[in-house]
């Protein structure tokens, strides 16, 4: 028997698991210089299994494994095909980098390192099973084992109460957004008979309300993981709260499983989808990437910010797949085929920067031990490797050209602006707000980012020594380079990427976009056709290079020549200190005034008399007193109400039960025919 | 000389084993002496015994004999002989007090069997088999022992309270469905033997705590 990409994929799996396994036996010193760089080829082998499958049909595989006649069904299709590829490129470069991160873990930590390897290698190897996984049953499994070797992997430093806290919040919101999971698959099974195989569920088709319920609840499985509105609370406590390189894993790769759960019980198994069903992704999908951008632009927590931005990213993606499914179910297959297209590709974009800057921002947590702004700066002087390979994944996260950021919104602005003919005419005039919100993100995004990059790494250093922060190593070095790679050519090559995406949006939407999009040459990406709009990445980055070496060449031509070294700013000012620059909280200070509808902002200003004065100001989600706080105070009385029962006296117990049985047998008595 | 059918006598004395499993409940119910109360549950597990013995040969299943012999040994010897340590060894003979006078108890007894045959009829119907009978008086036992468990206000009668309802179930298993499987019996035997174990060991726990088997001293632990 040959071997086939789904073969390859299992024995990949099952190498990540055994490499885990080895990691709690063998010393960790070995295990970080020899078990990491091993999980990093597998990964890239991942990578290469996943690009094998795009190009052929679905494979399937049973394991004699499992409960009794309840076997693990394996599928791999072009779907679980491409999220692989992007498993396994992320996972590398985010392995590599790991390899040389956990240097000082390894050393001081040696117990705790060994734990780590196997559930680093565990959440990588949910994550692939996730993805071949062809019955609910296993689904639920491998999801359920992405969640718990996350939530240990986030929990590290369990020492810290506020890590416990947060990893807390996170293993609720995921045992929550399973149980919907496990309603939904129920759901879907319902009536069909026999087992919980996807072929199954595929072949039995749900109307109505069942089919909407269906829909709701897969919405709210997949969209706690993906950090939907208002499910997004775990999000931004518990990226920050797990090592550098388990954000990367979790924002990068993680929120995607999400993605691809929806896709696949959307397009896959469940029916034909109702029109409010992506008019209502659509609309949360926007208001989650709005909130996302805006939280992030007033952050001064590096790791909080980027989770924010992942908030807003997923916000973005969802956006984009509700507008897949508007057009899907209206019937207009080549704009639902432009909408996924842009889903597929900034999906894969957000795993490339986000893993990319939470490994610089892991970076630099790990030379300096501060995570707050207010303390950080300069330090693109001490830390040249950090500061130049974040600037690609900062351009490549505001959207800027020709970075892969900008194709994927691109594409989505265009499909949201392509003006369709909806059914429902009302749509068709509020669509274009979705673009103005999409705009308006990116602009947001991109004063994050500005925001972000300035204050860590330009400017002077505010109360760090910089002189002891040292830049990173070799495998460091490797890993943020590999992601940073990702984020030019995923931007320079848009036109081939979106012909590997085309199979899929042909799977999915049955319509695909490399014929028009190719179709002037791999040099222009032309989504609809070339006098609407077209792009060459290409081209526009050799202008780029022209006109920098045009204008430095002019100047060098006219400039005098007569050099003046004189101190910056000194007009006036005899002294300047690290105190004087603009701060995280100065910068971000227009977006609180402007949105401040949006935040729980409390501020504590100052007297002007104050010879010390302190300014501090805290930004708090409003969702979390709207829609959480309730919940919790209900439950609590709830439980207070249940307590009147726990009177401590055996008998009553006893009573109680007994009335309850005689309750329910005079019950089955009265109502028997 | 005719052949002699011996079934519709067995069947009589299926009927009287239940109706004296039935007394023995009630005398249970009214029993305020500890060691009283083990040696009626030592009858109530003989007769159980015997009516399986003789459900058996009524209806030819063999395995119905191997329950018997299983309740012989468990509940008519082993069972009793631990209980009688026990109380000798923890010196409890005398259990004065019940939360509900003896009277009233026996009248919501006789309540309870009139409810649990006016329940087992309809399905006395719809079972098929010729034990069917004894169905209510099992259900009425079951009943009568968690209505003991629920009056008594020391550990110890709770206990035999909880076992005497085993009893029960176990003849509305024998008298429904002819028994359940062997695993099953076995395993139920096994608990009820290991939850003894643990009753005898929180027996000492509760006295060497509270200096008393007086469940009313466990009433404060709650939540307050």
């Amino acid at each position: 028997m040959s071997l086939r990409p789904l073969d390859l994929v299992g024995l990949i799996l099952i190498g990540w698991g055994g490499l885990g396994l080895l990691g709690l036996v063998v010393p960790a010193r070995w295990g970080r210089c020899l078990l990491f760089p091993l999980i990093t080829g597998l990964s890239v082998l991942m990578a290469g299994a996943g690009l094998w499958a795009l190009q052929g049909g679905a494979q399937t595989l049973v394991l004699p494994m499992g409960l009794p006649g309840m076997p693990f069904h394996l599928r791999l299709d072009v779907l679980s095909a491409f999220f692989l590829t992007l498993l396994g490129l992320a996972g590398s470069g985010i392995s590599a980098y790991a390899t040389g991160y956990f240097r000082h873990m390894a050393e001081t930590r040696a117990g705790d390192f060994q734990r780590l390897i196997l559930l680093y290698a565990l959440f990588l190897a949910s994550m692939g099973m996730v993805l071949v996984a062809d019955d609910a049953y296993f689904f639920m499994v491998a999801w359920e084992g992405m969640a718990l070797s996350s939530y240990f992997l986030v929990t590290t430093d369990h020492e810290i109460p506020a890590i416990r806290e947060a990893g807390f919040l996170y293993l609720l919101m995921a045992h929550l957004g399973a149980i919907a999971l496990l309603l939904c698959f129920g759901l879907l099974q319902s009536g069909a008979g026999g087992d919980y195989a996807f072929a199954t569920l595929r072949h039995h088709s749900l109307t109505g309300f069942w089919s909407s319920m269906t829909f709701l609840l897969a919405l709210i499985g997949f969209g706690a993981k993906a950090g939907l509105l208002p499910l997004h609370s775990w999000l931004p406590e518990a990226h920050p709260a797990a090592p550098s390189p388990v954000s990367a894993l979790m924002s990068g790769i993680m929120l995607k499983m999400a993605l691809y759960g929806l896709l696949r019980v959307l397009f896959d198994l469940l029916g034909q989808p109702l029109w409010w069903w992506g008019a209502l992704l659509v609309g949360l999908g926007s208001l989650t990437a709005l909130f996302g951008v805006l939280f992030a632009a007033v952050q001064s927590d590096i790791k909080r910010l980027l989770a924010w931005s992942s908030v807003e990213n997923m916000g973005l993606i969802l956006s984009g797949l509700g507008l897949t499914l508007l057009f899907h179910g209206a019937g207009q297959e080549t704009v639902a085929a432009l909408a996924l297209a842009a889903v597929l590709y900034h999906a894969l974009n957000h795993a490339f920067f986000k893993g990319l800057l939470f490994l610089g921002a892991g970076s630099v947590l790990h030379a300096t031990t501060e995570r707050n702004m207010a303390k950080l700066g300069g330090l693109i002087r001490v830390m040249p490797w950090v500061a130049g390979l974040s600037l690609i994944g900062i351009l490549s996260l505001a959207g800027l050209p020709p970075f892969n950021g900008f194709v994927s919104e691109w594409l989505l602005l265009q499909a949201y602006l392509l003006r369709p003919d909806l059914p429902q005419p009302w749509l068709n005039m509020v669509l274009p707000l979705g673009a103005a919100v999409l705009a308006l993100v990116g602009a947001l995004a991109g004063f994050a980012m500005v925001k972000f990059y300035g204050i860590v790494f330009l400017g002077q250093a505010r109360g760090l020594v910089l002189g002891e922060v040292h830049d990173i190593g070799l495998w460091e070095r490797f890993g943020m380079g590999w992601m940073a790679l990702g984020c030019v050519l995923l931007g320079l090559f848009p036109s081939s990427v979106i012909l590997q995406l085309d199979t899929v949006t042909h799977a999915l939407v049955g319509q695909g976009l490399g014929a028009s999009a190719a179709r002037h040459g791999w040099l222009w990406v032309t989504p609809v056709a070339a006098s609407r709009a077209s792009y060459s990445p290409l081209i526009l980055f050799a202008v780029i290079m022209v006109s920098v070496g045009l204008t430095f060449l002019g100047v060098r031509r006219f400039f005098h020549g007569r050099w003046r070294r004189a101190p910056a700013w000194d007009c006036g000012y005899p002294f300047q200190t690290a105190r004087m620059q603009d701060s995280a909280d100065g910068f971000g200070q227009p977006i609180k005034q402007i949105f401040e509808s949006f935040f729980g902002l409390s501020r504590e200003i100052p007297s002007p008399f104050d010879p010390h004065p302190h300014y501090h100001s805290e930004v708090r989600d409003p969702l979390w007193a709207l829609c959480y706080l309730p919940l919790v105070r209900g439950v609590a009385r709830l439980v207070k109400v249940v307590g009147v029962l726990q009177q401590g006296r055996i008998s009553n117990y006893l009573l109680f039960s007994f009335t309850t049985l005689l309750a329910l047998l005079a019950l089955v008595t009265g109502t028997r025919p | 000389m005719s052949h002699w059918n011996p079934a519709p006598f067995a069947q009589q004395l299926l009927d009287l084993f239940a109706s004296l499993l039935l007394l023995i409940a009630f005398a249970m119910l009214s029993q305020r002496r500890i060691l009283t109360l083990i040696h009626l549950f030592a009858w109530q597990g003989l007769i159980l015994t015997l009516s399986i013995a003789d459900s058996a040969w009524l209806t030819h299943q063999p395995h119905l004999y191997y329950s018997a012999v299983l309740t012989l040994i468990i509940k008519v010897l082993i069972l009793p002989l631990l209980l009688h340590r026990l109380i000798r060894r923890l010196d409890v003979v005398w259990d004065v007090e019940t939360l509900i006078n003896i009277p009233t108890t026996m009248l919501v007894g006789i309540g309870l069997v009139v409810f649990s045959f006016n329940l087992a009829l309809p399905i006395a119907h719809f079972s098929s088999t010729i034990l069917r009978n004894t169905l209510g008086i099992a259900l009425a036992s079951v009943l009568l022992s968690f209505m003991m468990m629920i009056t008594r206000r020391k550990a110890v009668p709770q206990v035999i309270g909880f076992l005497a309802l085993e009893n029960g179930l176990f003849l509305a298993a024998t008298s429904a469905t002819y028994g359940m499987p062997m695993v099953v019996e076995l395993g139920v035997a096994l608990d009820v033997l290991v939850g003894m174990f643990i009753f005898g060991i929180f027996f000492f726990q509760i006295r060497e705590t509270f200096d008393s088997l007086d469940i009313r001293h466990m009433e404060k632990l709650k939540e307050e």
